[in-house]
């Protein structure tokens, strides 16, 4: 397995601690007075999502972790399991609903996703930013009222509630940002 | 119009305004010590001899002898701090000299460094530590206007905020202060000495609380940490200082050792080090311990980062915001 060197050290770099694989979000270079490097790194556990704080000196060195991201296109869902395929090369990979965390509000069969694999077994997906989905239940909507701040809870066709504007009603398409869960816009089929 | 970053990397990091505070703040430099009849030197930045420490990698380059083998010929170092000249200077009769001047140290990049950079560096014969400090709280008033800095010693600012003794306590009790203070290190600290420990406790719990009232100036440095200070008193300390401001240190001052054979004394033990470290040797004969043998006059000394300080003064926060090309555009 390779290594990394402090010198090699940066954001969005896969290592591994304690056996987990871990992603680089911050690393900040500090050298007090005329003594050693010391490299405080913030590091986010790619199977826990908890964030560690580390720091390293000058010289000392992290093992790289085996994770790589491919592009998968979601396919079914099957009571708790959720089934993705690597665009490249057909392979089917099944995921718990714990993989796939947050990101099953948003899944709609035939939708791109990215996945992230360790030692070339899936840990995560993640939606595209931004997705259409049509809601399939909400209370009707208040006539005259195009305010965006009346809002009421509406299910969309994933399975998923999330809060939108009065005015939407059953059929309707909307716009989600899966970074946040929040309605954005009407949109079109 | 094009799109990808690489066709924007000519331009500067810093706007004008900036560069504009920057020439202004270079001005009020060279008038600061015009007042004061300093003689504005310069010395070289290639140079056979080099300041040999443990943790600063000097840049090497080599002087072809024959054009068609450029990597063939001897070695010159791109100097870490103009200080090796300055002495000498010194040796040779200097009274009162200052240089501003780039300064080349590997591997150093952050927010707060660049591999080059810019040192104010300047020397007075005669001058004690007490002196030296004066003369850098004076210079660092002219230049960010915060006021006279407060002076507190290294164990004073230990005791209050890693609550310990720096000077007497041991690895053991260094690596259990950092576990109270909840800081997280790497497996590989076991190895560590107790400077490492110390310069762990200082950049995590004693260097934010420095200069946020007003400039800080942190003296009496552990012995182990010299570096070209002398050494007085017990358990002895280094007469070192250094000064900070709202957290980010900006210069090192030494009352400067004169002793030759204390000075190889120290090149071989850094030495010893780099090499356990894995690093080359750097050499550890030079003219400056030539000019010692002929007898260093008595004389404080001090390199401030420019910088920094024109980060602070422009309200940055990093150096590349007030830096026409920092290294990855130059």
């Amino acid at each position: 397995m390779a290594t990394y060197n402090t010198s090699d050290f940066k954001r969005g770099l896969k290592v591994q601690i304690d056996g987990d694989p871990y992603l680089m979000i911050e690393c900040n270079f500090v050298k007090p007075g005329k003594g050693n490097a010391l490299y405080k790194c913030k590091l986010r556990n790619l199977l826990r999502g908890t964030v560690l704080d580390r720091t390293l000196k000058g010289g000392d060195s992290l093992e790289s972790a085996d994770v790589t991201e491919i592009s998968s296109q979601f396919l079914y869902r099957q009571q708790d399991t959720f089934v993705f395929m690597d665009k490249a090369n057909y392979e089917q990979y099944e995921l718990t609903k714990e993989q796939v965390d947050d990101a099953w509000k948003y899944l709609k069969e035939g939708m791109d996703c990215q996945m992230m694999l360790y030692n070339n077994n899936p840990i995560s997906v993640s939606p595209p930013n931004h997705v259409v989905l049509q809601i399939e239940y909400c209370e009707p909507a208040v006539r005259g009222n195009t305010a965006t701040n009346l809002t009421k809870p509406c299910k969309l066709e994933s399975g998923a509630e999330i809060l939108c504007p009065a005015f939407v009603e059953i059929g309707d398409f909307i716009k989600v940002d899966t970074r946040t869960g929040e309605y954005l816009e009407r949109a079109k089929g | 119009m094009p799109k990808d970053n690489a066709s924007h990397d000519f331009r500067p990091t810093a706007t004008w305004p900036r560069l504009q505070l920057r020439s202004e703040m270079l001005a009020r430099v060279r008038g600061f010590f015009a007042q004061r009849a300093f003689l504005e030197v310069e010395t070289p930045l290639l140079s056979a001899d080099v300041v040999v420490d443990r943790y600063l990698d000097p840049l090497s380059v080599t002087l072809p002898d024959d054009p068609r083998r450029p990597d063939c010929g001897k070695t010159l170092w791109l100097q870490t701090s103009p200080e090796f000249g300055m002495k000498r200077l010194l040796a040779a009769g200097g009274e009162a000299i200052y240089q501003i001047t780039r300064s080349f140290r590997a591997g150093e990049r952050g927010p707060l460094h660049n591999s080059e950079f810019t040192i104010v560096e300047w020397y007075r014969r005669g001058d004690d530590m007490r002196q030296g400090m004066q003369t850098l709280s004076d210079l660092a008033e002219a230049l960010l206007q915060l006021g006279p800095a407060e002076t507190v010693s290294y164990a004073d600012a230990f005791r209050q905020h890693a609550g310990l003794d720096p000077h007497r306590a041991t690895s053991e009790q260094l690596r259990a202060a950092a576990e109270r203070l909840g800081l997280s290190v790497a497996d590989t600290f076991v190895q560590a000495d107790r400077d490492n420990w110390l310069n762990l406790l200082l950049a995590e719990v004693v260097e934010p609380h420095l200069g946020q009232s007003r400039p800080t100036i942190l003296y009496d440095y552990p012995a182990g940490q010299a570096a070209l200070a002398r050494t007085h008193g017990d358990p002895p300390v280094a007469a070192r200082f250094e000064l900070y401001v709202r957290g980010i240190e900006l210069a090192n001052g030494y009352h400067e050792l004169l002793d030759p054979s204390e000075l190889r004394g120290r090149n071989e033990h850094a030495n010893r080090q780099r090499k356990a470290d894995g690093k080359p040797p750097l050499p550890a004969e030079s003219r400056l311990l030539a000019a010692m043998e002929q007898g260093l006059p008595d004389c404080t000394g001090v390199a401030l980062g420019f910088d920094r300080v024109v980060m602070l003064a422009a309200g940055a926060t990093s150096i590349a915001e007030v830096m026409a090309f920092p290294l990855e555009r130059a």
